[in-house]
């Protein structure tokens, strides 16, 4: 794929964002930037394991582990009083490098929690840690036993943070404070920071993307694929087969976390249905819907599906339209919902041509 | 620890255990004739319990049990037969991805037709306070219900798949299925067969479980990944030995309840699977040989 071909949607996709933040702006519903904020940080989530399902074809059904190891972690870490324990060295040498905040409670008690940018690499960082150790087990196994696996870490996740009282119980973490990314530039749900939320989170989904591109049209990407189609003979061709998939593994969990501790910043909270197996589902629904192995359709079905669940258009039947959409998509079109109008659209089958 | 509390602890593990017993053994027939692990194999438990709560209202305890488990056999038929039957040489991560749709589409339906609401069977025999003195420990009888009702369908099964023409057939598909179609076997029969199957044994589970673990439409996703771990303990396909994981497992956890909060009982089961899965992923009694010639 040339280089101009690679970067022009790119180019066409920040044109639509910022066409449709002028767009809510004039007509007086920036109500709508509020959803595609928190659509644009889901699909981050979901362009990550894009990667993992689609190109280097395993299945995760623990996302949502991931996606709550980053959120829980920033909101636990920047909205619990840590002066309990201030006076112990690690506290000291973090307090002199000015990585604590101070501050006081509603009532004059003085409160002591981490700076976001701290919580923010902490959390990223055990993710990735998670997802490492975890990675190089899993991923030796196959099928329904990765599919399992992967869900039962899912589901540990979630049991942990419905259990554990550090973060929250059923009720989980909330008035967790904005998150000061520069002066002047902070994550937060605010009214009035509603335009500079939508285009941190949409820099940040159009840099994941950017990034993902890149890899896939690399030595990694085609590496990838080659395992994909066969991972005996990407073995016979000298592939380390081990570490690419663990590699992927661990780049889409970080980009799980990161849009999670992001994302919760901006909700200034987050709950244990975050950590829930069917948030993990919905993930993997997206991905077939967009055709599996296909970025852009990935994202585009995240940002639309994800869009209209969070407007209530589904109203209780939230959780049911994605279990069907997921089990008509793979009945009827396993190469995802655009190869099935494009086939349409087209009439005649075009020739394949190499991407 | 008391030996009466002991034993209670240990009648616990054992009615739980062999309640995931008898769902490894519904992932088991499955599994044998098609290769497909059928996540919505809770679902199957759950639709047991539910359907003979509502229609406990309009008839006497055993018919409704009954007519719960052929209502949900015709369930699985359909599943078998709408969602799978016509689909040719699907890959493992597209059927992985259709049953787990099935299970989500199962389980909002419960969710619209029976609520949130946590709902039970009356006990069988007495009431909940009822109990019978067993080695010195009273035990309530639906536990020897639960354990008795298992016990006589794993013997059943047995005998069924050994010594009746259709078991044999059944087995004869998960040999070899293309040997089975030259013998003149109905393969997609058959398949539709195993969904009946073993949709009815976990319906029956499901039941007769009822008043001791509740009914909810959300509860099926827990017995289905405890089932599938007591199925790769015992080795994938392996009934008998489904039995013998299913205690050991039911065993573990109930007492991990002596030195763990219960919150933290179902990430102990889980934790086993993972580490099954890293270490011995064709299961206890499986044999590594035989693991390599199945697809997954």
């Amino acid at each position: 794929m040339g280089l101009r071909r690679r970067y022009l949607p790119l180019a066409g996709l920040l044109a639509a964002v910022i066409g449709v933040q002028l767009a809510a702006s004039a007509t007086n519903s920036t109500f709508y930037l509020t959803q595609l904020t928190m659509a644009a940080y889901y699909c981050l989530v979901i362009i990550g394991l894009c990667l993992l399902m689609g190109y280097a074809g395993q299945i995760s059904l623990g996302h949502a582990g991931f996606f709550a190891i980053g959120g829980y972690l920033s909101a636990a870490l920047t909205s619990h009083n840590f002066t309990a324990v201030s006076d112990t060295l690690l506290m000291r040498t973090l307090d002199r490098a000015g990585l604590l905040l101070h501050h006081q409670s509603l009532y004059g008690d003085s409160l002591l929690s981490l700076q976001p940018w701290l919580a923010f690499f902490i959390a990223i960082g055990v993710a990735v840690l998670i997802a490492f150790v975890l990675g190089i087990p899993v991923l030796k196994l196959k099928g329904h036993y990765l599919a399992m696996a992967t869900l039962g870490f899912g589901i540990i996740i979630y049991r942990i943070v419905l259990a554990a009282e550090f973060f929250g119980e059923a009720d989980g973490i909330s008035e967790v404070p904005p998150f000061q990314l520069m002066p002047g530039l902070a994550v937060s749900g605010d009214f009035s920071a509603r335009v500079q939320n939508y285009y941190i989170a949409w820099a940040l989904l159009l840099f994941g993307l950017l990034l993902l591109l890149n890899l896939i049209n690399s030595r990694m990407g085609r590496a990838l694929r080659a395992i994909h189609g066969s991972e005996e003979a990407a073995e016979a061709i000298g592939i380390n087969t081990a570490r690419a998939k663990l590699y992927t593994f661990v780049i889409s969990a970080a980009f799980a976390a990161v849009a999670g501790s992001l994302l919760t910043h901006f909700n200034g909270g987050i709950g244990p249905s975050e950590a829930s197996v069917m948030k993990s589902v919905r993930y993997v629904a997206i991905v077939a819907v967009g055709g599996m192995a296909n970025l852009w359709g990935a994202m585009a079905m995240g940002i639309i599906l994800n869009f209209m669940s969070l407007r209530g258009m589904f109203g209780s039947y939230d959780d049911a339209v994605f279990g069907g959409v997921l089990l008509l998509i793979m009945l009827f079109a396993p190469q995802g919902i655009l190869s099935l109008r494009l086939k349409n659209i087209l009439w005649a089958k075009r020739p394949m041509t190499g991407k | 620890m008391e030996f009466s509390l002991f034993l209670q602890y240990l009648f616990a593990g054992i009615t739980y255990g062999i309640i995931y017993a008898i769902v490894a053994i519904g992932f088991n027939i499955i599994y044998n004739t098609t290769g497909i692990i059928n996540f919505a194999q809770g679902e199957f438990l759950m639709l047991g319990g539910m359907i003979s709560i509502s229609l406990l209202q309009v008839m006497p305890l055993p018919l409704a049990i009954a007519a719960a488990v052929a209502i949900t056999m015709v369930v699985g038929a359909l599943i078998q037969m709408v969602f799978i039957r016509w689909i040719e040489n699907p890959s493992v991560l597209r059927m992985v991805i259709i049953t787990i749709g099935i299970s989500i589409l199962i389980r909002e339906a419960a969710l619209h037709i029976w609520g949130e609401s946590v709902r039970t069977l009356p006990y069988f025999i007495g009431s909940s306070v009822t109990a019978v003195t067993l080695f010195g420990t009273r035990i309530s009888p639906q536990v020897l219900i639960v354990i008795g009702t298992c016990s006589i369908m794993v013997l059943f099964l047995s005998i069924f798949f050994r010594y009746t023409s259709l078991g044999r057939e059944m087995r004869a598909c998960a040999a070899n299925r293309r040997a089975a179609t030259l013998c003149g076997i109905n393969v997609k029969n058959m398949v539709t067969f195993s969904f009946m199957l073993s949709a009815g044994i976990g319906a029956l589970a499901g039941a007769v479980m009822s008043p001791i673990t509740y009914s909810q439409y959300d509860n099926g996703t827990g017995l289905a990944i405890k089932g599938f771990t007591v199925a790769i303990l015992g080795g994938l396909g392996n009934s008998l030995a489904a039995v013998a994981a299913g205690l050991f497992l039911g065993i573990i956890e109930a007492f991990s309840i002596t030195i763990l909060p219960l919150a933290f009982q179902d990430a102990v089961a889980i934790a086993i699977l993972l580490l099954i899965l890293f270490i011995r992923p064709h299961g206890l009694f499986g044999s590594s040989e035989a693991a390599r010639l199945k697809e997954f």
